[in-house]
């Protein structure tokens, strides 16, 4: 028990089981099955969040481009369940049966080579990490090696957004064009449209997430984390205690476009098709909002963020579609003004030390005489590395270099 | 490519030039093993920037650097690194986020690759390295602090140990008493005729008294060149330093 107790203080897993019972107890229990499915449906984009607070709001690089990955992985699985979808009974009025109704439309008569190796539900698991990673990896290390960071980085990965998106809508016949794949129903034969389906299919999603994210938090305490904020702060200090900064730079983006792949593929699952309104440019800032509202250093906040922005969102826009876009610029200034750390910032600025006082006075009243002999409940006090990072929220995208984090000003 | 030497460090005809102005001019400077070698000129002599190329942060336009009779001038930062250079900036740069430990530790010449520092533990060799670091630039005590909070000298003793942790044999330190205390500078000239036993030591200093405290051999550098070398008495005679540096 004590042994626990000291794990959960050392990764800080308090956090991360408060979120754990949110969304594995409270919010099944409270939400009916279109209401929870619909949290399924924004929890894959926390998978995003949590990586960009990796990428990020530790690493102090930004990208506009991740609904690349979220799109690659969505994609490799809806290719996929889109096969399955299509078996030639089914299809059997199409000129070609057997291959998706899209190609059929778009004439083609028989199915692409990069489509054959999807029909193994094996093969696309690993290339809905693989694919992502490896395009993550093709870029970053193209950027990183030469020192490309900052602005400069954000807006390549708009442009590898931009490129993505009007390749697959130009490749119809490959791709499902703007409609995308849609009509996804089944894994191996399993009905993913039933209610059951969606109970597990969330719970599926909310183990990855919350695996996800105390893989992150283990990356975060150890030493490639300590690198991380250092070499955000302090590049050439890093560089010259002999670090390839670029090698975990790499790294660092990799990890978020797996993990970014694995949300795009719980997505297709969970929502039963993939179109190229999640790869864009829009849908990628939408993502970088998240992780900024929830708070860009707090992997659990990223998840909040996501899921109050979204949940924001659907209210609007059901109430004044028109508005909602405003409102999400507003949002978003209002976040880079008033609170660039985010919701979790505000957590940490105002209700902890709240908190702590009123412990102490409580503490104080009922027992004067063992508080005096002993000192008082440290919980004020965190590691140094957990106030690192009160960057306002734009100088992250300038020079990664000239940034300076002002220490214990929380 | 030049013949190879006993130096620690043998730099030849090294010349760099921006936009067409020769920050260094054919350059030539030997350091012997265990030598502690204060460069010394007025501003703008291009001091700072010819520890820049011996680390790798400028590139040379010519010349040759050799440590160890290995060849530097295309060789990446982290190598020349990792291949025992280790350089202190003007300005300390520390990590002010973390504590005084956890610098030292972030320093440690182990997991320096992605996996490495993945699976980095902070073991009991660790420890007791840090430890030593931490006694001998006199921080011991403040191991648990915060580093943003030191004063200027500590900071600078700080960056100091951080490239201790690594058991460089050539330091390149760049002004290290600046800011200091009177005090300070005391431990500071100590601390540096202690840690260039078994290595290469070369200082940047405008404190005279300071470098006649410490420096075995002492080179005058004056726009890119070399002007003077030797002890600090006889390099203080020569007219030509009295006339650009020191008569000023």
């Amino acid at each position: 028990m004590i042994a626990l107790q000291a794990l959960i203080k050392r990764y800080q897993l308090a956090s991360v089981l408060v979120l754990t019972l949110l969304l594995a107890v409270v919010l099944p229990l409270a939400l009916d099955i279109f209401r929870l499915n619909l949290v399924g449906k924004y929890l894959t984009y926390a998978f995003v969040a949590v990586g960009l607070v990796m990428v990020w709001g530790y690493g102090g690089v930004l990208s506009l481009g991740q609904g690349v990955f979220f799109g690659l992985g969505g994609y490799a699985m809806a290719m996929f369940l889109k096969l399955e979808a299509s078996d030639p009974i089914t299809t059997k009025i199409q000129s070609t049966p057997g291959i998706p109704d899209f190609m059929d439309w778009n004439q083609l008569t028989a199915l692409p080579a990069l489509w054959v190796p999807f029909k193994s539900l094996s093969f696309t698991l690993f290339a809905v990490i693989a694919v992502p990673t490896l395009l993550a990896w093709i870029v970053s290390f193209a950027m990183f090696k030469r020192r490309v960071g900052g602005v400069y980085f954000a807006i390549i990965t708009q442009a590898v957004a931009l490129i993505l998106t009007v390749l697959i809508i130009g490749q119809q016949g490959y791709t499902g064009g703007v409609n995308g794949m849609t009509d996804l129903k089944t894994v191996l034969g399993w009905d993913t449209r039933t209610d059951s389906a969606k109970y597990i299919l969330y719970y599926l999603c909310v183990a990855l997430l919350i695996a996800s994210i105390l893989l992150c938090r283990w990356i975060q305490t150890g030493k490639a984390g300590t690198l991380l904020l250092a070499m955000r702060d302090k590049e050439d200090r890093v560089r010259f205690s002999g670090y390839d900064v670029a090698d975990f730079r790499i790294f660092t983006f990799c990890l978020a476009a797996a993990l970014s792949g694995i949300g795009g593929a719980l997505f297709s699952l969970q929502v039963g098709f993939m179109s190229p309104s999640f790869v864009g440019i829009v849908p990628s800032i939408e993502m970088v909002i998240f992780a900024a509202v929830g708070g860009r250093m707090s992997l659990v906040g990223a998840v909040y963020g996501t899921l109050l922005v979204n949940a924001g969102k659907t209210f609007f826009s059901e109430s004044f579609p028109d508005l909602w876009l405003f409102l999400m610029a507003g949002l978003f200034i209002g976040v880079t003004m008033a609170f660039p750390m985010g919701l979790a910032g505000l957590w940490e600025s105002h209700v902890v030390p709240w908190w702590a006082k009123r412990r102490r006075r409580d503490n104080k009243a009922s027992q004067p005489i063992e508080n005096a002999a002993s000192p008082a409940p440290d919980t004020e006090t965190k590691p140094a590395r957990t106030v690192a990072g009160d960057l306002p929220l734009l100088t992250s995208l300038g020079d990664v270099s000239a940034q300076r984090a002002v220490p214990g000003s929380i | 490519m030049s013949s190879n030497t006993d130096f620690a460090l043998a730099i030849e005809d090294l010349t760099v030039s921006f936009d067409g102005f020769k920050a260094i001019d054919a350059l030539n400077l030997y350091i012997d093993r265990n030598e502690l070698r204060a460069i010394i000129g007025p501003n703008g002599a291009g001091k700072t920037t010819l520890l820049d190329l011996i680390c790798g942060r400028t590139k040379a336009s010519a010349g040759s650097i050799k440590f160890k009779n290995t060849e530097l001038t295309r060789m990446a930062e982290f190598k020349r690194v990792r291949l025992g250079i280790g350089r202190k900036f003007q300005t300390p740069s520390i990590y002010e986020n973390l504590s005084v430990f956890q610098n030292l530790e972030v320093s440690f010449p182990k997991g320096r690759t992605v996996m490495g520092a993945l699976a980095f533990k902070c073991n009991d060799e660790v420890k007791a390295r840090v430890q030593v670091v931490a006694e001998d630039i006199f921080l011991a005590d403040r191991l648990d602090l915060e580093a943003g909070l030191l004063s200027h000298g500590q900071k600078q003793w700080l960056e100091i140990g951080m490239l201790l942790m690594q058991s460089p044999e050539l330091l390149l330190l760049d002004e290290p008493i600046a800011g200091m205390s009177a005090r300070e500078r005391d431990l500071t000239a100590e601390l540096l005729q202690r840690i260039c036993k078994n290595r290469a030591v070369i200082v940047i200093e405008h404190d005279m008294d300071f470098v006649k405290r410490i420096a075995h051999k002492v080179t005058v550098m004056h726009q890119g060149k070399i002007l003077a070398e030797g002890p600090m008495a006889q390099v203080q005679a020569d007219p030509k330093v009295i006339d650009v540096y020191l008569g000023h």
